[in-house]
């Protein structure tokens, strides 16, 4: 059994768990991610390492409760146990010889992106920390990008921290203003992969996308997560999950993730039923 | 008394109606009067072909005798003495290829029913109170087996069974590899599975599940942690796709995604959170077991029109006489000499039908069986939800990738040098789907016995 042994609300839809993992722990890297089950009868689920810590031998993820399966896991206490935990697995963020990269977040995606700015920063690349959220009242991380960033810019799409405008307008200004980078790691929704990509295309400037699509073993036994990158097929289980942003066909991806939204939708409505007939008997 | 009956007594199955609207086994299996009953119709002859059509040569006509005896609890034991999973091999091995192709009996008439006695025998073993196995004492020697599937098991219990310390590791979350993925439950329940897992427990192998050899753990890492030798049964894990156009439209499954949704992760069951696509019009591409077993759970979970699309014709459909039958019992349509050639969707990106062509079957290709042609101007297509591709799998390169030293040939398998598995690595030894390519469970597990008894006489003359 996998001990959850921390557990933080960042934002009322955004919590953090540390997991006790010692198997995992031993070669874990940032970008790879592992796949988990809440219950017995659950569905695997592939989360991305948020920080692998050798010290207390522990693996931190950041979720955002978006269905079923994270509805559950968010019920989950210090004490409790994730069903199954198996990882790492996908390919490392390739972080060697980059001197000068922008990070870009977006959403729960910074969770992501965090661990890759910081790992950049730790050996000394210049980083520029692009991260976006919804509004104010869902920034999280914000100091922890500042602490591994040379400069930080946080955005609102409703512009209520003063700063209105999504991550790529905030990126095609410093590209306008003439900044150069080696690479552009964007992590996110897909939509805003996408536009990332967009943006950077004319500067000819690699941009590294970091793919979620639906999976259920990891190891590229099921092909469920194929994408097409290139005009090519990949599993982004083994094969990434990072890609070049610019051969990527995100409107394929964003499609295939809509495969399941009718039983996800309603699995969701079921799980929030239960928690209420629970509160309600409380 | 020899039945001298020219055919194999009937086994009892479900009926086809009642059947694809469950996933209960088909095969209801033998009561003991069948069972002596064919077991007489054995003649007991002094040569037994049958014994060397076996991959793993169980003493076939021995095994029968004792249950003409009424010593079925001998019989298993007997079979015991060549096979680790009697229960599954009665059930999914290809006997009329093996065993039955060769047995006199069906030079006129049909061959014993070897393997429904041999699925007697283990079914009528696990439903006897079971006595608690004694752990053999240890040998204080560390073997890792990767993977859990039928050669990982066999080679499992045999070292057990010397004393030796054994870890499997499973990368999912249940062990049993294709027993439990790939296989259906109405082929094979997964209780039996468990049962015979439960064997390897109380022989004191210590079973990790989570654990993917070559990401969680690499094969440098067990070296490190004391394990002296280590077997490689992996499988043929990574789906085919056929490279046509349409393959990456929502509906498009390979089988391994929708068989593994729908065995491991109980996909058809109200309590599951795992999706799955409940189609009206499936096709099937392909024409082994591994088809025959989609389409068939294809039709269980609701279809009202399930094909299995096969570009030669019926006599080199590689899948199981008896699964063919059942399928077809059961509605499922095969069209034959048919090609796809592109998967077509709506305009929300899911699939609404799929375009083939009709082939003829030309002079013998490499494999021996005759080469499929294109029929000129044969174009059609047909309306379907769903598509799943049923065209083969490949070894997963996670293993081979990470570990240097462990050759492997062009299609991705490990090479050995010999009958005992042992890789270009020292040490390291590897069998079943992983070696041959995907094949049989009979076959995997036979190569686990030979690494076994390899690793049993390395590890005694280096000590």
């Amino acid at each position: 059994m996998f001990e959850i042994i921390e557990k933080k609300i960042l934002k009322p839809s955004v919590t953090l768990i540390k997991i006790k993992a010692p198997f995992i722990v031993k070669h874990a890297k940032p970008g790879q991610f592992v796949i988990l089950r809440v219950e017995e009868e659950g569905e695997r689920i592939p989360m991305t390492i948020t920080e692998a810590n050798h010290d207390d031998e522990t693996i931190t993820i950041i979720f955002q409760v978006v269905g079923a399966t994270t509805t559950k896991l968010n019920q989950l206490e210090v004490g409790d146990s994730l069903h199954d935990f198996v990882g790492p697995l996908g390919k490392a963020t390739h972080i060697e010889g980059l001197k000068k990269v922008a990070v870009v977040g977006g959403g729960v995606g910074c969770a992501i992106a965090y661990p890759v700015a910081k790992a950049l920063y730790d050996q000394k690349t210049i980083v520029h920390s692009i991260i976006g959220f919804r509004s104010t009242d869902l920034i999280f991380l914000e100091d922890e990008f500042k602490a591994c960033s040379d400069k930080t810019i946080v955005m609102t799409d409703d512009g209520s921290n003063g700063n209105k405008g999504f991550v790529t307008d905030a990126l095609k200004k410093l590209l306008e203003s003439g900044e150069t980078y080696d690479e552009v790691i964007a992590i996110g929704p897909l939509p805003m992969m996408k536009f990332v990509s967009l943006t950077t295309k004319p500067y000819g400037i690699k941009t590294i996308v970091s793919m979620n699509p639906v999976m259920i073993d990891g190891t590229g036994m099921c092909g469920g997560c194929r994408i097409t990158v290139g005009g090519q097929m990949k599993f982004a289980c083994v094969d990434g999950p990072e890609f070049d942003g610019h051969l990527v066909d995100f409107d394929e991806a964003i499609r295939r993730n809509s495969m399941y939204k009718d039983f996800e939708i309603k699995q969701y409505e079921h799980a929030c039923n239960l928690l209420k007939e629970q509160d309600d008997a409380k | 008394m020899l039945n001298k009956s020219m055919t194999k007594n009937i086994m009892p199955l479900q009926d086809p109606q009642v059947r694809i609207l469950n996933f209960d086994e088909v095969s209801l299996g033998y009561t003991l009067e069948q069972a002596i009953d064919e077991a007489r119709r054995c003649l007991d002859c002094k040569h037994k072909p049958c014994v060397k059509g076996c991959p793993v040569e169980i003493d076939i006509p021995r095994f029968i005798e004792k249950i003409i005896e009424s010593d079925i609890e001998g019989a298993y034991q007997v079979i015991l003495e060549s096979s680790s999973l009697p229960s599954v091999c009665g059930r999914v091995c290809p006997q009329e290829t093996q065993c039955e192709q060769i047995c006199v009996r069906g030079i006129k008439g049909e061959a014993v029913a070897i393997g429904r006695l041999e699925r007697f025998v283990a079914d009528y073993h696990h439903a006897q109170k079971q006595k608690n196995s004694v752990k053999p004492q240890s040998n204080h020697h560390k073997i890792a087996v990767v993977g859990s599937g039928p050669s990982g098991i066999s080679c499992a219990y045999d070292l057990a069974l010397l004393g030796y310390d054994i870890t499997m590791f499973e990368a999912l979350h249940i062990p049993g590899g294709v027993l439990v993925y790939g296989i259906p439950e109405f082929r094979l329940p997964k209780e039996i599975v468990r049962k015979e897992i439960q064997v390897l427990r109380d022989l004191g192998v210590d079973i990790k599940t989570n654990i993917i050899i070559g990401k969680t753990l690499t094969v440098e890492d067990l070296f490190s942690d004391g394990y002296e030798a280590i077997y490689l049964g992996t499988g043929a894990g990574l789906p085919k796709f056929m490279n046509i156009p349409g393959e990456m439209l929502n509906g498009v499954y390979s089988a391994n995604e929708f068989l593994t949704r729908v065995n491991l992760m109980h996909a058809y069951h109200q309590s599951s959170s795992t999706p799955i696509q409940i189609a009206q019009k499936v096709a099937v591409v392909g024409g082994g077991n591994v088809a025959v077993d989609a389409a068939r759970a294809a039709k269980r979970l609701g279809a009202k029109e399930v094909s299995i699309v096969y570009r030669r014709s019926m006599i080199e459909l590689p899948a199981r006489q008896e699964e063919i039958e059942h399928a077809e019992e059961e509605g499922i349509i095969f069209r034959l000499l048919t090609n796809p050639i592109e998967v077509l969707g709506n305009d929300k990106g899911f699939v609404n039908g799929i375009k083939c062509v009709e082939m003829e079957l030309g002079e013998p290709d490499e494999s021996g069986r005759r080469r499929p042609i294109v029929k000129k101007g044969s174009e059609f297509e047909l309306e379907v939800d769903s598509v799943i591709m049923a065209i083969g799998t490949t070894p997963n390169p996670l293993i081979t990738s990470t570990t240097k030293g462990i050759e492997t040939n062009k299609w991705g398998c490990i090479v050995t040098q010999d009958e005992s598995g042992l890789t270009s690595k020292d040490m390291v030894f590897a069998g079943g789907d992983v070696v041959t390519g995907a094949a049989t469970v009979i076959l995997a597990m036979g190569a686990g016995r030979n690494s076994a008894k390899a690793i049993h006489q390395k590890i005694k003359t280096k000590n």
